[in-house]
């Protein structure tokens, strides 16, 4: 008998791309996906149930469908998915937390997966240049998504203690980047002016979205579990991301990028929250190497090659530079070859 | 963008203009992968292309003209594969630091960068931090050490940290504590050799005479330093004495065999006290042999 994996957060861009993906598995006979909202684009080949995660119905279909694998994609990053902060954090927590209680009561759940993000490790100048997975956090996140990822890392843990018969893996993602996903990190840098913090730059990690989905996936069919961070090879520094987007920079004082964050928060054109404008001064990078050896999955695009198709999807690139360049290259090489 | 190049018909006989317009082209190509951050940078932030063409060179000047540092013993600095730097730090700013990783990039056959553990405040200061992450330096803590030395980078530590640049000039040449030790358990865990390396003339170019604690609290800095120029002449205060170096690396302290002394404490301090030990008796050495200090 195939699997029967229920997937929350399915109506939102990564959720429905796991749903596709363990649709096409031979191995998984039904998908069921939940989400608060309908998804944009119907869900082929999969069941989709609307409800919310945070009252008691989702232990219901946890029984009628005979779930045994819970892929929790749920936790939302920016208040504007959810229409507000306290909403947002609702729906983190409190949904999380009704979902592994009706886990818990569940006779066939026995693997749950968790897509959490390196966020939880925090930023700031104390950091070690990696971190690993048993690393703890040198400066704690104190608001917005980290936090919530903490905690819900922090009740999955409790759960894990409660029902050590279900496996639990719990994946710390980089920054999901690619052609079509939505993230605060894809608003910042399509800005027509990209505000950068003045002394610091950055050093970024990213994982394309496909390949956040195949490690999300490879979770639920390895025998491993665990913690594990996901992320591509390598490290983009934030000035040298901002070069190759060939837009404009601001430098400003970190103090003031949150002010003008708050500032243009009405326009929804970007969240400068304070986690946010930490990691955009210090940075974070995570050793994915435990991924690699346990999990078998290693990311199949670098964290510089998922930027790039993220470029290549929003048709942005440095090429008004290049332009310049070439024209100054041509130059020199014909009046070289003139006095040749 | 490659575009086709054009090629001179005789390559042999390169005339000055043709090279002058290589040259222009090599600033162009410089200049492209810069402004299209057409480049790599290491998990660190380390990024050679800069520190080759724009962060070491202003150095030079002061390293070869002022300074006119003399070089010992860099046949003992391992042409590849990780190995420890433990030198004495001296000087009130952290100059030393930076001569050493001029010395073992231009004066080593194997052109090394040197990959230093740097402070807190270091990584917690404004332009400072985007520097040394850029110039390839980490913040000396153990999993970054390690790291580095397991991956076979060359690392440089100062164990002596504040205490040692900013001890007043009338201690100059005595080594101050050299921390916890943790440089030797790294280089234990890595299986890497220890190399002790005394640094010869940094005391006399800021000569510490006071401190001004006040004003050190209120920058939150360790301390702010008074010198014979600094601060009574302002900014040519600031100019460092040009006293004459000598950098001289010293027999290496081989580990391979200590690998699991990392976990006894009492190992790691006494091999903690053998190099410091030996820095202390080359510093003394290389004092009586340096004929003037300017």
């Amino acid at each position: 008998m195939g699997r029967v994996v229920l997937v929350t957060g399915a109506a939102r861009h990564l959720g429905g791309l796991m749903v596709r993906s363990l649709v096409r598995d031979p191995a998984v006979d039904r998908v069921v996906g939940v989400d608060v909202v309908p998804p944009r684009r119907p869900l082929l080949g999969a069941e989709f149930v609307r409800a919310d995660i945070r009252n008691p119905v989702i232990g219901r279909v946890l029984n009628s469908a005979g779930v045994d694998t819970v892929v929790h994609m749920g936790v939302i990053a920016t208040p504007q998915q959810a229409g507000g902060r306290t909403a947002m954090k609702d729906i983190n927590v409190i949904g999380t937390m009704q979902l592994l209680a009706a886990c818990q009561k569940s006779e066939s759940v026995s693997r749950l997966v968790v897509k959490s993000t390196s966020s939880v490790y925090g930023a700031g100048p104390r950091d070690p240049a990696l971190f690993t997975e048993g690393m703890s956090p040198k400066h704690p996140p104190t608001s917005g998504w980290a936090k919530d990822s903490v905690e819900v890392e922090g009740y999955v843990r409790g759960f894990a203690r409660r029902r050590p018969d279900v496996e639990v893996s719990i994946l710390r993602l980089a920054n999901v980047i690619g052609p079509r996903v939505e993230t605060a990190m894809t608003a910042y840098f399509t800005l027509p002016v990209i505000p950068t913090v003045l002394g610091f730059d950055a050093r970024l990690q990213f994982v394309h979205e496909d390949d956040s989905i195949a490690a999300l996936h490879r979770a639920v069919t390895a025998p491993a579990t665990g913690v594990f961070n996901i992320a591509g090879d390598g490290v983009l520094a934030l000035s040298q991301a901002v070069r190759r987007t060939g837009r404009p920079t601001l430098s400003v004082p970190g103090a003031l990028l949150g002010v003008v964050g708050r500032a243009l928060a009405p326009t929804r054109l970007v969240d400068f929250t304070s986690e946010q404008v930490r990691f955009l001064t210090y940075g974070r990078a995570i050793d994915t190497s435990r991924a690699q050896r346990e999990l078998g999955f290693s990311a199949k695009r670098s964290t510089s090659a998922a930027f790039d198709e993220f470029l290549a999807g929003h048709d942005l690139g440095p090429g008004f530079v290049s332009g310049i360049l070439d024209g100054a290259t041509r130059l020199i090489a014909t009046r070289g070859a003139a006095h040749a | 963008m490659p575009d086709a190049r054009i090629i001179p018909l005789d390559p042999s006989a390169p005339r000055p203009r043709q090279e002058s317009a290589d040259k222009e082209e090599g600033f162009l190509d410089f200049l492209r992968r810069r402004l299209t951050g057409d480049y790599t940078v290491d998990d660190f932030g380390f990024d050679p292309d800069l520190t080759d063409h724009v962060l070491l060179p202003p150095l030079r000047p002061l390293y070869e003209r002022w300074f006119r540092v003399e070089v010992r013993g860099a046949e003992q600095v391992p042409s590849q594969g990780g190995a420890l730097i433990v030198a004495n730090h001296s000087g009130t700013i952290a100059l030393d630091a930076l001569m050493t990783q001029i010395a073992l990039h231009d004066h080593h056959p194997a052109q090394r960068h040197l990959r230093m553990l740097g402070a807190d405040l270091v990584f917690q200061t404004p332009f400072l931090s985007a520097l040394a992450r850029k110039a390839g330096h980490t913040l000396a803590c153990m999993p970054d050490a390690e790291r580095l030395l397991s991956s076979g980078e060359l690392v440089g530590v100062w164990p002596e940290g504040f205490k040692g640049i900013g001890k007043p000039f009338s201690e100059r040449y005595k080594l101050q504590r050299f921390g916890r030790g943790g440089f030797v358990s790294a280089a234990l865990r890595a299986r890497v050799p220890i190399i002790p390396t005394a640094i010869v003339g940094a005391e006399e170019t800021y000569p510490k005479l006071g401190n001004i604690a006040p004003l050190a609290r209120l920058l939150g800095l360790p301390y702010f330093p008074m010198t014979p120029t600094f601060p009574w002449l302002g900014p040519l205060g600031m100019i460092p004495l040009p006293s004459r170096w000598i950098i001289e690396f010293g027999e290496p302290v081989h580990t391979e065999d200590l690998a699991e002394e990392a976990e006894d404490p009492m190992a790691v301090l006494e091999l903690t006290d053998t190099v410091r030990e030996r820095i202390q008796q080359s510093l003394y050495r290389l004092l009586v042999q340096r004929e003037s200090t300017f």
